[in-house]
């Protein structure tokens, strides 16, 4: 799957996307970014925080207990600040 | 009738409001809400605002559907900027036109309220000396006006 990172979750990670293979242990959203955590120091700082993380899936919006399987895009971002 | 538009170049609310009534003699109401971006007292050279480009306008259209469940409304304007916006520009404008004007107003404002929340934006601020500001912070008072509409 595709994850794409936003803002300054982007700018900690240093890309602003990549393919990832999760292991099929990795069931949900709030696994994935325990997963992508150990990938590295600037992904634990991306996440270090995990609560405030905003996530979305083949572009619609999910909470943390969302199942990942068969998802095409995994979107990561801090809150919005548009309007 | 919905439009939805995530651009990088400015827009005239006066043209994009016209598509609401052309053609039509039914409109009894349009709000038009447009937000532009402060100067913060002089501090701020510009607007940075990235975006989710393709889930920016599903996210608009969604919400624009949401408004048209509840009020009877009889057409939608949004149109959002990204990319670099100084002091004095424009950043979004929603319209919307109704047979009455509370439906328009509520359903103007309820579509601010969320795109604020729910739409795909970050907005990072770029000083007047050269510095970048940071990421704009989430606003808990944004987060709190979206509860208002779940009582209603």
């Amino acid at each position: 799957m595709k994850a794409i990172y936003f803002a300054w979750v982007r700018e900690r990670i240093g890309r602003s996307d990549e393919e990832i293979t999760p292991p099929a242990s990795v069931a949900n959203v709030e696994d994935l970014m325990v997963w992508l955590t150990r990938r590295g120091e600037e992904y634990a700082h991306a996440f270090e925080n995990p609560k405030v993380i905003r996530v979305a899936i083949d572009q619609n919006h999910v909470k943390h207990n969302a199942p990942i399987a068969g998802a095409r895009e995994i979107a990561f971002f801090p809150p919005m600040t548009g309007g | 009738m919905v439009t939805i538009r995530v651009q990088a170049e400015d827009f005239d609310p006066t043209v994009e409001t016209a598509v609401l009534t052309k053609g039509r003699t039914d409109v009894g109401a349009i709000v038009t809400f447009t937000g532009l971006c402060r100067d913060e007292g002089g501090m701020l050279n510009a607007l940075e605002l990235e975006h989710y480009p393709g889930m920016a306008e599903q996210e608009l259209a969604r919400i624009a559907a949401q408004a048209q469940e509840r009020w009877p409304v009889q057409g939608i304007v949004i149109i959002h900027r990204f990319g670099k916006i100084p002091p004095g520009e424009r950043i979004v404008m929603v319209s919307v036109s109704a047979w009455h004007r509370s439906e328009a107003f509520c359903a103007a404002e309820f579509l601010m309220d969320f795109l604020k929340t729910q739409a795909p934006f970050w907005k990072r601020q770029n000083l007047g000396d050269g510095t970048s500001g940071g990421w704009v912070a989430g606003k808990e008072a944004d987060e709190e006006a979206l509860e208002r509409w779940n009582t209603k």
